[in-house]
């Protein structure tokens, strides 16, 4: 115990805390890592930048020159002044056309409908309950969506005319179907491995009923999954074309259909009026629905 | 007292093979702050998952205020839970989460409102109500469940290991807050751990549990310094224990001066008890380590009632606070002993690593804990 109260002196001496502030001159408040060790500045032509500015060219440019076209006066590669002819021919003389955009928006609507309730049946199926052919159907659900589209579309439409289906609208849809099933089901799936069981006891706990709690709590909380999963069964199914080509037939022409039939004629202008009109369409459907979506990334 | 007293009366549960719970029998009081202590698969959170009603018994019967509650589903009974996982509805706000009960109660709008208010007044989340359950930290979510389980009024709140996700420091003052809260509301909390440091601090009483059955219910004071068994002995707090055979048994003032073979220690001891032992019968004896005295020089005044040991210091461990010590004794038996630091620069008696110590401990402090053959 010698010397105990000498040591005693020495360790009760204190850091004083402007001490601390000095040894990171300079800075205000709380040490901070200095700015550049983290962001570096770029130059201006570096060739981060150059690169940037390619790939922005190389993607876009081609949507630039379509609508740019839009607005010529004759069909062709020679700018032969400002016109809205081809938009008139569009809106007023393409009668085939939007029968064709009617047909895609059809299969687009039904077959994304279906496919998300049986996808998100199916991945609910899979997930809660256990039974014995449980990951082989998990295997195959996902066939459709490695195979390549071409074997798809023959298959189907060997399928279709064994079995005297005639091609059609109908058939159509049913092919749109089942491309689209393994996408909502893996996106309902990916939602559901994060569901929390005990939400389901917590609801029936706070004095939901079993009804309640499915419509008020299971329901909601798979809802952006089941969302998310309906959306990218829309996209897919308004832009096939190789499938659709296979088991289409007279007058169920869509959209990605009958645009390749008019190339085949030459490449006509009121595509590219068509473009524009798709493209300021899309992107007013995205701006509308940006909170819905955010909300849906946010939380998925 | 507010709250309902439950009464669990010959509760068995088996899942398969497994007894997840055996004959438990267990009476809370009104408004009691009462635990359900002991390690994972004990059958603590089983009996718990009973009372709320997620599970039903193979036998026996549950009492709520007198009623048996068996019959009635989860959304029935007086009785709400927050869960481990917190259980937070992802898709709602922290405001829509509590005020999920009264919404599906149909309460009117201002009644609602005004109430869930006061209840995330009540937890101190007014100002994150708008936000959604993943924006929350860890605390803050445990104190929405909480908030949300109390807002029915149920008359007895079941808790379900709610701090055991989070961090040290967070669970210490979440535990102060909760027994705040059971102070402030007055209804009776059963309180699912398997942390006895948890169960000690907060609970009125407790039940130690251990393979689905119930080893000991009483009062912290009463389950740390007599512990019914070996395990109770062992799983609250540290001890050492040893198997020991009783050499006599003899009056001493109010109770009884045994004296212990320990074969472990390779000697006799002394200790006092108030039961009247045999000479020949097997117990287990318990002293635990803060009771033991360790210095370095012989101590100077051995009364005939002190055990003492000589030993070499295998391990110190300095904790700020205290320091333990595991001590080698001549016959190779470790022992526990642990020192505090009650004194600023309290460094303990200079002892250091291989250091050659005494260890004792007077007759009062050690305890027989079971008597193993009867």
């Amino acid at each position: 115990m010698n010397g105990k109260g000498q040591e005693r002196i020495v360790k009760k001496k204190r850091l004083e805390p402007s001490r601390l502030v000095e040894e990171h001159k300079g800075s205000s408040g709380p040490y901070r890592i200095p700015r550049n060790q983290v962001f570096q500045d770029h130059r201006k032509f570096g060739f981060s930048n150059i690169m940037l500015v390619l790939v922005i060219l190389f993607l876009f440019m081609p949507l630039f020159v379509v609508i740019t076209y839009s607005f010529n006066a004759t069909r062709g590669m020679r700018w032969n002044g400002f016109s809205l002819v081809w938009y008139e021919k569009l809106f007023f003389d393409s009668k085939e056309l939007w029968r064709a955009f009617g047909n895609s928006f059809i299969i687009a609507i039904t077959s994304s409908l279906v496919a998300t309730i049986l996808g998100s049946l199916a991945a609910v199926g899979i997930k809660w309950y256990k039974f014995k052919s449980r990951a082989y159907i998990q295997t195959v659900s996902f066939l459709p969506m490695v195979l390549p589209e071409v074997i798809i579309g023959i298959s189907m439409l060997i399928f279709f005319t064994a079995v005297r289906i005639p091609l059609g609208m109908f058939t159509i849809f049913v092919a749109h179907t089942t491309f689209n099933l393994p996408f909502v089901f893996l996106l309902v799936s990916a939602r559901l491995d994060e569901f929390d069981f005990s939400i389901i006891e917590a609801a029936r706990d706070l004095g939901a009923t079993e009804m309640q709690t499915l419509v008020k709590v299971i329901i909601p909380s798979i809802m952006p999954g089941v969302m998310s999963g309906m959306l990218m069964a829309v996209t897919m199914s308004l832009e096939d074309f190789v499938i659709t080509f296979f088991v289409s037939g007279p007058g169920s022409a869509t959209l990605p259909l009958y645009v390749y039939s008019m190339i085949r004629y030459g490449v006509s202008p009121v595509i590219n009026a068509l473009s524009l009109v798709l493209i300021l369409g899309i992107m007013l459907i995205a701006l509308l629905f940006r909170r819905f979506l955010k909300t849906i990334a946010a939380s998925s | 007292m507010k709250g309902f007293d439950v009464t669990v009366k010959d509760v068995s549960r088996a899942y398969g093979s497994f007894k997840a719970l055996d004959d438990v029998s267990i009476e809370i009081r009104k408004g009691e702050f009462f635990s359900l202590l002991g390690p994972s698969g004990c059958g603590k959170t089983t009996l718990l998952r009973i009372i709320a009603g997620f599970d039903t018994p193979d036998e026996g019967v549950v009492l709520l205020d007198g009623k048996n509650i068996l019959p009635l589903p989860p959304d029935k009974r007086q009785v709400n839970t927050v869960f481990q996982s917190y259980a937070l509805f992802p898709h709602l706000s922290v405001y829509e989460n509590v005020a999920f009960p009264l919404r599906l109660k149909k309460v009117p709008a201002t009644t609602l409102d005004a109430k869930v208010r006061e209840y995330l007044h009540l937890v101190q989340l007014e100002a994150h109500m708008d936000k959604k359950p993943n924006m929350l930290s860890g605390g803050q979510r445990q104190r929405v469940a909480i908030a949300r389980a109390l807002i029915n009024e149920p008359s007895v709140l079941l808790l379900d290991e709610p701090l055991s996700a989070l961090d040290a420091k967070l669970r210490q003052n979440l535990l102060v807050e909760l027994d705040h809260l059971h102070d402030q509301i007055g209804i009776t909390f059963i309180y699912v751990t398997h942390d006895q440091s948890e169960a000690l601090s907060v609970s009125d009483r407790i039940a130690v549990m251990n393979k689905g059955k119930v080893l000991q219910i009483g009062t912290p004071y009463e389950i740390y310094e007599s512990p019914a068994t070996d395990f109770v002995a062992r799983f609250i707090g540290e001890t050492n224990l040893f198997s020991a055979e009783v050499k006599e048994c003899v009056p001493y003032e109010d109770y009884y001066m045994t004296t212990l073979d320990i074969p472990a220690l390779g000697t006799t001891i002394k200790v006092t008890d108030y039961d009247n032992l045999s000479v020949g019968q097997h117990v287990s004896f318990t002293v635990r380590p803060e009771k033991l005295k360790i210095t370095g020089d012989m101590p100077t005044k051995v009364g005939k009632d002190i055990n003492l040991f000589k030993g070499i210091v295998e391990e110190p461990i300095y904790s700020g606070f205290q320091s333990k010590y595991y001590v080698s004794l001549e016959n190779g038996t470790v022992i526990k002993v642990i020192q505090q630091h009650a004194n600023y620069m309290d460094e303990g008696p200079d002892i250091d690593w291989k250091d050659q110590v005494y260890v004792s401990w007077s007759a009062e402090d050690g305890y027989i804990v079971e008597v193993v053959d009867r």
